[in-house]
């Protein structure tokens, strides 16, 4: 069981945490964020599936993602 | 203590080994070598490093490193490698970096040959790089001066943090004299401490240091300007040094720098058992020129003359001082050519005694 | 829960200038992750390069110097002579190493300067506008090679560790790519190695990194992620090429 925290504004929304997340619990949100891009969004339908990997903030270049575990 | 005999070229090494210098890189080129054999061995000696560099550029930029580092560093070149040195001098003069670099200038443009000139006066006073900076220059005229000009340019890097040139040329690097091997702490100065808070030595129990030359915020770069202005205007009304001989009573005052001077000396004293009033103006800076100096003589001699090893580019400087309040007339050699003693009494009498003369020089 | 994953310390907590997607920042929060793993961000001195990662030193909280274009190398070895106490690391492009400051980086190894450098190939000049570079693939449409690089106008891309690895003081060399996480996470282990080769005195040690740059590569972060995989790696095989 592991859990994920993004800075919505600090998201340059390249969707690479998306991409590389093995159970696809990371989507890109349709609102924009403050720097006028879609930020990554830690999924609200199941976030129990979230087992902490940290592959998302592995890949993430800004370094906005926490992990939890 | 005793003097010894060594070569201009040698005596900067040991001189900056006085001045506390460890580190010193260079590359291959006449008529400098001596200096570069020199530091190969004595910087080992002195637990300093020496590194033979792969070129000028890379010579330049490890004593930028080692500058940054908060050492005491040097380089040494002759005329074209001093041009490939132009890029590190501009960026150690922004990065506000001390170093002291040599240039035994050699007869150019180009390749040009090995023999003594001094051409390169307006690339070592006016910046020499890109953007708006100046580098010190010192232009010892025998082997003592040069030692003790070495040390103080140590002294004049550290204090202002900007890079100062040693500029001479084949003749003063080769010619042996003798020395008196001491530390000079000229003008009370004495060896600057080595406390450099900017320098990179790690952070421990302080904030990060930072040396850099890129300005991208808005007014950073024109701030970093004013602040370096205001340092050249401190240099200015500081640092500059010449020396004066026989002017108080000279109808024409011969301006020269370096070997050039050497000969100007022994022409006057010759031209003076004459009864010629003549006497000499010897800039030891070259940049920041004694301005003011040259101004006041302008108040009481009638004529200058000055003497280079160039097409006439310290000619300029004399021209800026002088403001067209007297004639000043040049005798001047370039590509290697050097002023004969005849050839400078010759223009010497054009000028004092024109009308018994066929020549007139303009 | 506890953290597990957070912002290491040396690295600063502020945007960076890197466009979406881009390597860099990838690679300077693993430098920053290894300096403070080793406990070395006091005794650490960077040097930064000419290109897209010139300001570093707003992220990197530790010293730092700039050097002109390509001499990089040359400033770190200058820095390391006056400090061998200290790790001195440079961090340079394509363009900075592979261009304008090859005899550095040559001499630099030959000499067996014990520093440390991290070698970014993205393959483009990415501060100027994305110009073909040395080690630009081949067919690659960059904007001075709008056609595609062509070998016999424009020569080859230039596999510079390969050349390095070749002269005796270089002694650890090894090619890693921040790709996807496992490379990401051996990127990390190839920095520490590197890093740990000049702590313990060994020689020289250089890690290329190959880095997506999506902006100049014309792709999304993911298919320029997917390129490095599928045409950069065939070109720069990846791992360890030399390890003395």
């Amino acid at each position: 069981m592991g859990k994920i925290t993004i800075d919505r504004n600090a998201c340059k929304g390249c969707g690479l945490c998306a991409i590389n997340c093995p159970e696809k619990l990371i989507i890109i949100d349709e609102s924009m964020n403050v720097r006028g891009v879609h930020p990554a969004k830690f999924t609200e339908t199941d976030p129990e599936k979230c087992k902490g990997c940290k592959m998302c903030a592995i890949m993430c270049p800004e370094v906005c993602i926490e992990v939890y575990k | 203590m005793a003097k010894i005999l060594m070569c201009g070229n040698e005596v900067i090494g040991e001189a900056a080994v006085h001045a506390g210098c460890t580190f010193y890189a260079g590359y291959p080129i006449t008529p400098q070598n001596e200096l570069t054999h020199y530091m190969s061995f004595r910087m080992q000696e002195a637990g300093g490093t020496f590194i033979q560099a792969e070129s000028e550029l890379a010579a330049i930029n490890l004593v930028l490193g080692a500058s940054a580092a908060g050492a005491r560093a040097m380089t040494s070149s002759s005329s074209p490698g001093i041009s490939l040195k132009q890029e590190g001098i501009s960026y150690m003069a922004a990065c506000q970096l001390p170093a002291v670099i040599v240039n035994m200038m050699r007869g150019g443009p180009g390749l040009g040959n090995i023999a003594p000139s001094q051409a390169d006066y307006f690339q070592a006073t006016r910046g020499g790089g890109h953007g708006d900076y100046r580098t010190m220059v010192l232009a010892p005229s025998t082997v003592e001066e040069a030692w003790n000009l070495t040390q103080l340019a140590f002294d004049l890097a550290d204090e202002y943090r900007n890079p100062v040139m040693i500029l001479g040329d084949g003749i003063l690097g080769q010619m042996m004299e003798p020395v008196e091997v001491v530390r000079r702490h000229l003008n009370g100065r004495n060896a600057v401490s080595s406390h450099k808070p900017w320098a990179l030595t790690g952070c421990k129990g302080r904030k990060p240091n930072v040396v850099r030359s890129l300005f991208l915020g808005e007014g950073e770069l024109e701030e970093l300007n004013r602040i370096m202005q205001m340092k050249y205007n401190k240099i200015k009304s500081k640092e500059p040094r010449f020396e004066s001989l026989y002017t108080e009573d000279s109808d024409l005052v011969v301006v020269a720098y370096g070997t050039t001077s050497r000969i100007v000396r022994s022409a006057i004293s010759k031209a003076r058992h004459e009864h010629l009033h003549v006497g000499m103006f010897r800039p030891v800076t070259l940049w920041p020129f004694p301005e003011a100096q040259l101004q006041k003589l302008a108040r009481k001699s009638k004529a200058f003359l000055v003497v280079e090893m160039s097409a006439g580019q310290m000619l300029d400087d004399v021209k800026l001082s002088i403001l067209g309040q007297r004639p000043i007339h040049f005798h001047g050699r370039a590509g290697g050519g050097v002023p004969t003693e005849e050839a400078i009494i010759e223009a010497i009498k054009d000028i004092l005694k024109p009308k018994s003369r066929k020549r007139v020089y303009a | 829960m506890k953290k597990v994953f957070e912002r290491p310390a040396s690295l600063r907590a502020v945007p960076t200038h890197y466009c979406s997607g881009c390597g860099h920042s990838i690679v300077h929060r693993l430098v920053c992750e290894v300096i403070d793993e080793l406990g070395i961000r006091e005794d650490v001195i960077a040097v930064c390069p000419v290109g897209c990662a010139v300001i570093a030193y707003e992220y990197w909280d530790f010293d730092c110097s700039e050097a002109p274009h390509g001499r990089t190398p040359c400033v770190a070895t200058g820095i390391k002579r006056v400090h061998p106490d200290k790790v001195v690391f440079s961090y340079q492009g394509d363009g900075d190493l592979a261009a304008i400051g090859t005899a550095e980086i040559i001499h630099t190894a030959n000499r067996g300067e014990n520093i440390t450098v991290f070698f970014i190939n993205n393959g483009v000049y990415g501060m100027t506008n994305g110009q073909m570079a040395p080690t630009t693939l081949i067919g690659q449409k960059t904007s001075t090679s709008i056609h595609g690089r062509d070998i016999t106008r424009d020569g080859y891309p230039m596999k510079m560790s390969e050349l390095l690895s070749q002269l005796p003081g270089a002694k650890y060399i090894e090619r890693v790519s921040v790709d996807n996480p496992a490379n990401v996470l051996k990127t990390r282990a190839a920095i520490k190695k590197a890093l740990k080769c000049q702590m313990e005195g060994k020689g020289f040690s250089l890690v290329e990194i190959l880095s997506p740059c999506p902006t100049y590569w014309g792709l999304s972060p993911k298919d320029a992620c997917r390129r490095i995989e599928d045409e950069m790696s065939k070109a720069f095989p990846l791992g360890v090429i030399k390890d003395a």
